[in-house]
């Protein structure tokens, strides 16, 4: 019962990733390329989060019903921020003369993003990424309410029933998940920090 | 041939160039330089139109660049800035690559390519071709930002300030490189600086700009001997003072009037000009004015017979030196035997001159209180 709550949890937090990093990205994107986009794209994010995860997940419920498909958009929803706004500031903190070099030797606009912007933003994207997907883990426990399962759905009974026991599992396995995340991805952004990186010499 | 006509640039209401008009030339090396704002990287930077020409128009043999695609252009073009700029993810081989694989060069073609440029500047493949930027130092980077900008081979190479940011030793070393990269291969390099010592040493053609507007377009040597403007002068400064300590010719510095008899002269004749001119030796030349030897008075005193020619007391001393040699090194050679002179002569050995210890006088003075007060 447990490692299917657990594998049920980690579920939600996949999917949601996907979709946090391809919306995120795209809008970060957008928001660097299009100033005027920008402040919009920020604004909308930013109020986002501002929205209890509960009060999300009921409208969103009204829409798509007590499902899977719920409980994915509001926690895609709730982690875009990071993402984001660290493609943004990623993208935008890039040394003007590396960005001047690369227009003077006659990139174009995808051309600089794909060869030289993303790749030197990506280590700041990354961790938005990271962030999002440590948020996620913790999003997706109210995902209960609006029956997408998981590890909340557990940890509610567990309350209800006043199972000590199963509350202190759930509880554990949800405390292991973020750090094994949040450990396996710092590990991924160091080996991405260009400034240490090394010749094969 | 880049041609500027008429160029107008402006900054919304802020006019910086306001008609500039001039030619540089195929393989020729041309550094902007003036005072700050003088609009010397707005000119550079609108020749690869990173800034809009807002009047007049800029022709690349011929054919104005607004009706070249911007990209084209650019990968036509090298470009060097002073901020190195090079792409911190990629390895040295891959930010040489960049422009080449724009172009879509063959991989090959590519790797020779590399290789052949990292030879020119003594940057070993082996070692340096998968190094990272961060791995190396302001000037080697610097020199892959160079290599970079030559890679596909184009005809014009752009630079802004490219050695700015080195410290004095590193960039005199790339200088020197950098001339010797233009004396083979001849691009037309357009090198903004605001240094005139390296102006001088680099340019074959100074351009001169001050609030957009050209003081003087000649080469280092004329804008030496005559600065357009006093501006131009005060960038001289220090400089010309070294340049003529350094660059003076025996020509500048020897004196012209030489006491010289033919070969054939009698010992008399010899003894009467030394006495008239109070000189102890005398030039002997032959009848194309060709440098034969000397004269000196104790020598026909001992040996000379009255009424004969003064052949044989000739001594064919070595105390020659060539017009258009240093004169610094003629002066250090006087000095070496406690020589009384030098006998300055022209290719085909005629005599044109004489440097004594007074013309080395002269000289210094000149230099320390201008030619026209001595």
């Amino acid at each position: 019962m447990e490692t299917e709550a657990v594998m049920q949890h980690l579920g939600l937090v996949c999917v949601s990733f996907i979709f946090t990093a391809i919306f995120g990205l795209l809008l970060g994107i957008i928001g660097y390329n299009f100033k005027r986009t920008r402040f919009i794209i920020l604004w909308f994010v930013d109020i986002l989060q501002t929205i209890p995860v509960l009060a999300l997940l009921g409208i969103i419920m009204i829409f798509f019903g007590a499902t899977f498909r719920t409980v994915v958009i509001g926690i895609v929803l709730y982690s875009l921020l990071p993402v984001v706004r660290n493609t943004i500031v990623g993208l935008e903190q890039i040394d003007p003369a590396i960005r001047e070099a690369a227009i003077g030797m006659g990139m174009t606009k995808r051309q600089r993003l794909y060869k030289i912007e993303f790749p030197l933003a990506f280590p700041i994207i990354f961790t938005g990424l990271k962030i999002s997907v440590i948020t996620s883990i913790g999003i997706a426990v109210f995902g209960a309410v609006v029956g997408g399962g998981g590890l909340g759905y557990t940890i509610n009974r567990a309350i209800m029933i006043q199972d000590g026991n199963t509350l202190f599992k759930a509880t554990l396995a949800l405390v292991l998940m973020s750090l094994a995340f949040d450990l396996i991805m710092g590990l991924i952004e160091k080996k991405l920090d260009y400034s240490k990186r090394r010749g094969s010499v | 041939m880049i041609e500027f006509k008429n160029v107008k640039k402006a900054y919304q209401d802020n006019v910086v160039i306001e008609d500039l008009s001039f030619t540089i030339n195929d393989g020729e090396f041309v550094c902007i330089i003036g005072p700050s704002g003088c609009g010397k990287t707005t000119t550079l930077k609108m020749i690869n139109r990173l800034h809009k020409v807002n009047g007049g128009e800029i022709l690349i043999d011929g054919t104005n660049i607004n009706d070249i695609d911007v990209n084209e252009l650019r990968k036509s073009i090298g470009y060097v800035i002073q901020h190195i700029g090079l792409f911190p993810n990629m390895n040295v081989k891959q930010n040489i690559s960049v422009v080449p694989t724009l172009l879509k060069w063959s991989k090959d073609k590519i790797d020779l390519r590399i290789k052949e440029l990292m030879k020119m500047i003594n940057m070993p493949f082996d070692e340096f071709a998968y190094k990272y930027p961060n791995e190396l130092s302001g000037g080697q980077q610097q020199r892959v930002g160079v290599l970079r900008a030559l890679a596909a081979n184009p005809n014009i190479i752009l630079m802004d300030e490219p050695f700015g940011a080195l410290d004095p030793i590193t960039r005199d070393v790339l200088q020197d490189e950098l001339r010797n990269i233009h004396d083979q291969l001849k691009k037309t390099i357009i090198f903004v600086t605001h240094d005139m010592d390296e102006a001088v040493k680099m340019a074959d053609r100074i351009l001169f700009l001050d609030g957009g507007k050209i003081l003087q377009y000649a080469t280092p040597e004329e804008m030496l001997k005559n600065p357009g403007t006093p501006l131009i002068r005060e960038f001289l400064g220090k400089i010309s003072y070294d340049y003529n300590a350094s660059d003076l010719t025996c020509e500048d510095v020897m004196r012209k009037r030489v006491y010289t008899v033919y070969n054939k002269e009698r010992t008399l004749k010899c003894t009467s000009i030394m006495k008239q001119r109070d000189v102890a030796s005398l030039v002997v030349v032959d009848h194309n004015n060709r440098y034969l030897g000397i004269i000196r008075i104790e020598d026909i005193k001992s040996e000379g017979v009255p009424g004969e020619t003064i052949e044989k007391l000739i001594r064919k001393e070595d105390i020659t030196v060539l017009i258009n040699s240093n004169a610094r090194d003629a002066f250090s050679e006087l000095e070496k035997d406690n020589k009384e002179y030098l006998v300055v002569l022209k290719r085909d050995r005629q005599v044109a001159g004489i440097i004594t210890r007074s013309s080395m006088a002269k000289a210094l003075a000149s230099l320390i209180w201008g030619e026209n007060d001595v």
